[in-house]
């Protein structure tokens, strides 16, 4: 292949890469942003749900279609739950402080993988596409669940904005994250509100791995590189930034598809955490973060 | 140090030199195991326990002094003894530059970006696997491990040796830490942990402080490492995977973060309780898992950090 059609599947991978991790950053930047817990079982949730994914199209036995369906429903259900025992049972008993629940996630993380491993076992699994339409290039074909990857991605980061900026939920979600003191004052229930952007970010996690599972596969460690993918979205586009995150998703997931085609996807991941030392030296509160006051 | 204090500490060094002439030879193995990695939580738990603040990438400090300690014999043809220094002071520069870089950041802001590095300098091992051989990791020949220094023949494969090695290394850094702590610097270092902005307004050089602290906690950990590659003869991609960054924070918060003694009391117990626990199931990670939650729930203080609460004051 020439270098030009190289370059043009290199762009299209990246833009895979970029739709999933900025979905995936989402959920670990609402999660900071209103909260201020930096959720290192964030990665686990994403495991999780490509797991569940797996387990519901066997299951069921019904095709792809139909498993895929039946998965983008039970993924984030399952994981939801989890996540909601999680934040009752643990986060909340500890205040929320910052650096106990650093530590209480990353407790999270070594028994929701010893259990993944336990429970599914070693070994990677894969899932059908529900479709596979090909589109014809003049160079190659591509993947056409690949380009509706992007594009149910893209939607649901749309519609997390209008949440955000134009319901009532999303208004409360602001509220709290702007002052949680003043928001109770004013009669923001705060606990339901931290209950329900944990379980929230954890079900967008999931749906990302469901839509994902078809082109990777499910395994147990899998949850390690989107959780570094993320933070490093995270901080370069500004803890608790939303905007930030996506914009930052974008840049990282293209770069990081194209490195990953032309070079190797460790050399990618390197780079991109060499990439968060010079922002940190540059702008240390992130490119879209407000300077802490 | 002065005073009951003084005899506590020397009292568990003297005990674990006599201790040697009674456990089995297992035993003996598990406890080298333990001071060695003892003295990385030592390390640690000067950054965490003393000075607030909470790395998950120490993991590639150890990993750092491990290497440069294997590679230093392995390629370098350097005897033992000099890769052991040269390994020390790679490590050294390597924290001072680490920590002049993630240092800018703060709050949990400094946790993701050590994590970060961290996980950088795991991914670095693996991508210069021809090396770094990371995935099997380097093992140092037996012939390598017999040596002599000043006309002493030294047998690093013999067992009692290892023992008193490491327990030399753990002393000396139970002194170099306790000395810190004990200083008018380790003062500061409390300040700065109480409250940041305070201590900036009395006007101390805040960055300045936490750069002494960050390196030579991760001096000490390169230290540990050095000593685990050159003991145990292996150094591989695993010592700087994520669970060697967690590892040093478990053992501290299990022992009691900000007390001396605590690193190695935690390290002793984690390792007895992986011990028990792989003899009924494979799944080691959870039962850390598990560990880390109910002490964050539960236990915040750790077993001395609880001790020192209720009984002993003046535990240092």
């Amino acid at each position: 292949m020439s270098f030009f059609p190289h370059l043009l599947l290199a762009i299209l991978e990246g833009t895979v890469q970029a739709a999933v991790l900025a979905l995936t950053a989402l959920g670990l930047s609402l999660v900071f942003g209103v909260m201020r817990v930096v959720n290192v079982a964030h990665g686990e949730f994403y495991m999780l749900g490509a797991m569940v994914a797996w387990f519901t199209a066997k299951m069921l036995g019904a095709g792809p279609a139909l498993g895929f369906l039946a998965a983008l429903i039970a993924a984030p259900l399952v994981v939801g739950a989890i996540a909601f025992a999680a934040e009752r049972l643990v986060l909340r008993r500890l205040n929320y402080n910052p650096e106990s629940t650093i530590v209480a996630t990353i407790g999270l993380l070594f028994i929701l993988q010893q259990l993944a491993l336990t429970g599914f076992g070693a070994d990677a699994k894969s899932v059908a596409a529900p479709f596979t339409y090909r589109i014809a290039l003049p160079w190659f074909g591509y993947s056409g669940y690949k380009v509706f990857v992007v594009f149910a991605s893209a939607a649901l980061l749309l519609l997390a904005w209008f949440v955000l900026t134009r319901t009532r939920i999303g208004l409360v979600m602001r509220a709290t994250q702007f002052d949680s003191e003043t928001a109770t004052a004013f009669g923001v229930p705060v606990d339901r509100v931290y209950a329900v952007v944990f379980v929230a970010g954890a079900m967008i996690a999931a749906i990302a791995a469901v839509l994902l599972v078809p082109i990777q596969q499910a395994h147990y460690l899998m949850g390690g590189d989107p959780l570094l993918m993320s933070f490093i979205v995270v901080i370069i586009g500004g803890l608790g930034s939303i905007k930030g995150s996506v914009i930052a998703a974008l840049i990282i997931g293209m770069a990081d598809g194209i490195v990953s085609v032309f070079f190797s996807p460790t050399l990618a991941a390197i780079l991109a955490t060499l990439l968060v030392a010079f922002v940190l030296l540059w702008r240390p509160q992130g490119l879209f973060g407000t300077a802490p006051t | 140090m002065k005073g009951p204090s003084l005899l506590l500490h020397l009292g568990i060094i003297l005990m674990l030199l006599l201790m040697q002439f009674v456990i089995s030879d297992y035993a003996l193995l598990s406890l080298t195991r333990i001071l060695v990695l003892a003295v990385f939580a030592s390390g640690y738990n000067l950054l965490f326990g003393y000075t607030g603040l909470l790395s998950l990438g120490h993991a590639m400090f150890f990993a750092s002094g491990a290497y440069a300690a294997a590679l230093g014999v392995t390629k370098l043809g350097m005897s033992i003894p000099v890769s052991f220094v040269f390994a020390c002071l790679v490590g050294g520069a390597f924290s001072a530059a680490i920590s002049a870089i993630t240092l800018r950041a703060k709050g949990v802001a400094f946790m993701i970006v050590t994590l970060m590095f961290s996980q950088a300098a795991f991914l670095t091992i693996l991508y210069f696997g021809n090396i770094t051989r990371g995935d099997e990791g380097i093992t140092i020949a037996e012939n390598l491990r017999r040596f002599s220094v000043l006309g002493f023949a030294v047998d690093l494969t013999n067992a009692s040796l290892r023992y008193n090695l490491a327990l030399v290394l753990y002393a000396l850094s139970l002194g170099v830490t306790a000395w810190m702590v004990l200083s008018p610097m380790g003062r500061v270092l409390i300040a700065i942990r109480e409250n940041e902005n305070r201590t900036s307004m009395l006007g101390y050089d805040v960055m300045r402080y936490k750069f002494v602290a960050m390196t030579v906690s991760g001096t000490l950990s390169a230290v540990s490492g050095a000593a685990y590659a050159i003991l145990f003869s292996y150094a591989g991609a695993t010592l700087a995977s994520i669970e060697y960054s967690i590892n040093p924070l478990l053992w501290s918060l299990l022992g009691g973060a900000s007390t001396l003694l605590g690193p190695l009391l935690g390290t002793g117990f984690m390792m007895v309780l992986n011990d028990l626990a792989s003899s009924y199931t494979d799944a080691r990670l959870l039962a850390v898992g598990v560990v880390l939650v109910l002490l964050v729930v539960f236990f915040p203080k750790g077993i001395l950090g609880t001790v020192r609460q209720h009984w002993i004051r003046w535990l240092p």
